[in-house]
């Protein structure tokens, strides 16, 4: 086995042991809490495929975290910790919201310029932590955080002093405009044209990433910011650029998400796909192929739950429980490295074995 | 000889979890009192080794002994607790606290939760006393030479209680003047009863010092021999497995046009320190102009100023007769110039990605390297790939692996590899083969002369001055920001010689310096 494969197989094993303490750990949960937990149990991890609308919801419920992690991955291949793609997600529905509410277009025509509005915005958010860091080092974390509270209360305030229906006792915008909605595209679900949109943007992403010279610039900075520097690349130019293009990806996820699932707006709280985005994008090992399987694993999970709140006595809270859990152990870099270890040592010597035998039989 | 055994290290294996095998049994054993040379090429283990003896490693197999007990050394605060004491190559002090301060760092001596100063002071100046090791003793750190710094570092691992010192490559960063001070400060040790082990390749201070030599090849034992019973040849062919051509030989050229043109050169860093202070000097084609001089001196400034890494300096740079100043890195290095930094590492490689990727850094905007729709040619990269790693000979499995598993030498190879291949017209080459081992070296050497010899026009900086004195044709000595010495022929010159000019003990006249911009 070489050091490629040991990686493989490790990751892999970490990835199944990962599943099953998560899993264990949801069993456990389930039976301290519930009256009938073998009835919960089966809810959570079957309910999800018992008919096509549910599986719909799996599908679905990966859209936005499709696109968030997507943001998310992007942030981090710079070597950058911007939190924005939280906010630029949610700023990309007001903006879609009120383009759809305030400005009358043909069908189809509609939708795009939404969409095209709510990316615009994003990257327009994503662009102030990364140039306040270019230009006068200030942290992109604190910057960042604080201004996803800026853009989730721009929004509700958006909603609830322009755009507000003034016939419903809770919070919610008006019927957004027919012509500006995105198509379903599979009957009996919801799953709508911006499923399509999210695959084809990871293929892009993958593409921008190791085929493009701003990919590799990307990944040369990401590695190592003084060497790009040295090298005559504009290193903090491609920060700025990476996170700019997270912003726009993660806007029009939220421009995607409205449109393409409500008829109004109903959010009293940012709905934190952003954040979720995070686990998303390190369960996928920073490979963009890899993130329509992980964001669908945490829809799965938030399906079952919600399926499993429905139909027994244990509440959809477990679902951020698994999330913290999940994160936990995906960021423990020690887990599974003394069988990794054991692995390399065992290779590496049998490596120099058969050099020495070879340069003896040479020498014979 | 000398009777007890201070330390030993039994059947040590490391195999780090890159898989790289660091160590494949070593043994190695220290004598009470004795200095114990510690000779291999970079990245045949030494460094792992004493990693290991110091507690920031641990061995994947194998015993260590010291005074004759087994022992598992898991820190290096443990380490020390057993009287190992570690100077390292690049040094561990902070540079804002005093030298007192950072003497007793670790164990200082304490009034309540305060620092009790008076005794941390009179505790310094007892060990400073003991082992005639003058420093001094309040100012900060930043504000001492080299030379200094070292000495700290070795007062505060006998503070700490060392019995068993460890210098890692003690004199790459000293002047021949204050390695022959630092030879005496050991052996006076030695006579202390104290045990050294010195970590170094460069044989005649390893002749000149030590007692007994251990020699380490790709991590395996060669051998253990007194040092009066073996030849510098013999060491060097069992450190390389071959003989290697101690001596460099040049052939005259005729230096041609101007290619850089330094005038009036000032520079103030940050703090307001002036760093370089009216360097003028110009090189020309078909040369190699040497810069000598003790680190921190100014050299490092000039160099990053050539290579558009520094802007904002007074004076004019002109490549080939365009005004570097204003310029971005990537304008400087499409002029024709290319870097070869000192501190590859942080500066010249990005650890994650492939030998390839490195290799093309500089490069990505070439159209060689862009095929259609703006996207990367993979073919065209990956041919580019094995092509240099063939030409410059760099040992690996592939092109694709990461460079991080390259051993330094062979990083360094693709530094040179990646700078040479964009067909230069100025090569700025710091400290190319520190660290590196002897046979990439002389690989170096010998493309630096190529160049030289195809007309290009070489900068070289380094500390090794008989590399320096063999290389260049002509040279300066930079000391305190200005150039304290000039020599427009190196076959005269000696060691010594430049140990003057780089200590600020002599000068030269003016007009005598003026001669390099002639």
């Amino acid at each position: 086995m070489n050091n490629k494969q040991i990686n493989l197989l490790v990751d892999a094993v970490k990835l199944l042991l990962i599943m099953v303490i998560t899993l264990a750990v949801i069993a456990a949960i389930i039976f301290s809490v519930s009256d009938d937990p073998l009835n919960a149990l089966y809810n959570f991890f079957v309910g999800p495929f018992l008919s096509m609308r549910r599986i719909g919801n799996i599908v679905e419920g990966a859209c936005p975290l499709t696109f968030t992690a997507m943001a998310v991955m992007l942030i981090f291949k710079a070597g950058q910790f911007s939190m924005i793609s939280e906010g630029s997600f949610f700023i990309g529905t007001g903006v879609a919201m009120s383009i759809s509410l305030a400005v009358p277009m043909p069908t189809g025509l509609h939708a795009l310029v939404a969409l095209l509005g709510a990316a615009l915005a994003g990257a327009f958010i994503a662009f102030i932590p990364a140039i306040l860091k270019k230009t006068w080092d200030v942290s992109e974390v604190v910057t960042s955080i604080m201004l996803n509270y800026v853009c989730e209360f721009f929004v509700i305030y958006l909603v609830t002093y322009h755009f507000k229906e003034t016939s419903s006792s809770s919070l919610a915008s008006w019927e957004l405009a027919p012509t500006s909605l995105l198509p379903k595209i599979v009957p009996g679900t919801n799953i709508h044209l911006g499923v399509i949109l999210a695959l084809l943007l990871c293929v892009g992403c993958w593409v921008l990433t190791n085929r493009s010279r701003f990919g590799y610039q990307l990944r040369l900075t990401g590695s190592n910011p003084s060497f790009s520097h040295y090298a005559g690349i504009k290193e903090t130019g491609v920060m700025v650029g990476a996170q700019v293009i997270a912003g726009t990806i993660a806007g029009m996820g939220g421009g995607v998400e409205l449109l393409g699932m409500y008829n109004r707006f109903k959010w009293t709280t940012s709905p934190g796909f952003g954040w979720t985005g995070i686990v998303v994008a390190l369960l996928a090992k920073d490979n963009p192929l890899l993130i329509p399987l992980s964001a669908c694993f945490f829809s799965y999970i938030n399906t079952g739950a919600n399926i499993m709140a429905m139909n027994s006595d244990v509440s959809n809270d477990v679902a951020q429980i698994i999330q913290g859990v999940i994160m936990m152990l995906i960021v423990s870099g020690a887990l599974l490295q003394r069988w990794r270890q054991k692995l390399v040592v065992r290779a590496a010597e049998k490596e120099q074995a058969e050099a020495a035998a070879v340069s003896a039989s040479v020498e014979a | 000889m000398h009777g007890e055994e201070a330390l030993r290290m039994e059947n040590i294996t490391k195999v780090y979890p890159n898989g790289v095998i660091a160590n494949s049994d070593i043994n190695f054993s220290v004598m009470k009192g004795e200095i114990h040379a510690l000779s291999g090429e970079n990245g045949a283990g030494k460094s792992t080794l004493m990693k290991m003896l110091f507690g920031i490693e641990q061995p994947t197999r194998g015993d260590i002994y010291v005074n004759g007990e087994k022992k598992v050394i898991s820190s290096s605060a443990e380490a020390i607790s057993l009287g190992i004491g570690m100077v390292h190559q690049h040094f561990m002090l902070v540079p804002s606290l005093s030298v007192v301060e950072n003497m007793v760092l670790g164990q200082e001596p304490r009034r309540g939760v305060m620092l009790d100063r008076k005794t941390a002071k009179a505790q310094a100046k007892e060990v400073s006393e003991k082992y005639h090791l003058g420093v001094p003793l309040d100012a900060p750190v930043y504000d001492l030479s080299v030379g200094q710094k070292q000495k700290v570092e070795i007062l505060k691992a006998l503070l700490h209680g060392a019995k068993i010192l460890i210098l890692d490559e003690p004199t790459a960063v000293l002047t021949p003047q204050e390695t022959q001070e630092l030879f005496i400060e050991l052996k006076n040790l030695r006579d202390d009863g104290y045990t050294v082990i010195f970590i170094s390749h460069k044989l005649n201070e390893v002749r000149e010092l030590c007692d007994r030599i251990t020699i380490i090849r790709h991590g395996r034992t060669m051998g253990v021999y007194d040092v009066r019973d073996v030849s510098e040849r013999e060491i060097s062919r069992l450190m390389v497995g071959r003989d290697v051509v101690l001596h460099m030989d040049r052939t005259p050229t005729m230096p041609g046009d101007v290619v850089l043109d330094v005038e009036g050169l000032s520079y103030w860093n940050h703090y307001g320190k002036q760093r370089l202070n009216g360097i003028s000097l110009r090189a020309r084609r078909n040369e190699v102009l040497g810069v000598a001089g003790v680190e921190g001196n100014g050299q490092a400034e000039l160099v990053d100023i050539i290579s558009g890494n520094l802007s904002r300096f007074q004076g004019s740079v002109r490549v080939l007769g365009k005004e570097v100043s204003g310029m971005s890195i990537r304008q400087v290095r499409e002029l024709g110039v290319s870097y070869i930094p000192e501190d590859r590492m942080t500066m010249g490689m990005a650890g994650d990605l492939s030998i390839t990727d490195n290799l093309m850094a500089d490069k990505s905007y070439r159209d060689r390297f862009v095929g259609k729709v703006g996207l990367l040619d993979k073919k065209s990269i990956q041919e580019y790939g094995a092509e240099m790693v063939e030409r410059y000979q760099v040992v690996c499995k592939s092109p694709d692996q990461p460079i991080s598993s390259l051993s330094g030498g062979n990083i360094q190879k693709v530094v040179l590899a990646r700078e040479l291949s964009s067909n230069p017209e100025l090569v700025i080459a710091d400290q190319p083969t520190r660290g590196v081992d002897v046979g990439a070296s002389e690989f170096i050497r010998q493309e630096l002369r190529n160049l030289r010899d195809q007309g290009k026009c070489v900068l070289l900086v380094s500390s090794d001055l008989n590399e320096l004195l063999g290389l260049s044709d002509r040279l300066i000595v930079l000391c305190d920001g200005g150039i304290a010495a000039y020599f427009a022929d190196t076959s005269e010159v000696t060691e010594e010689d430049l140990g003057r000019f780089m200590l600020g003990i002599d000068r030269q006249a003016d007009e005598e310096i003026a001669g390099v911009r002639a």
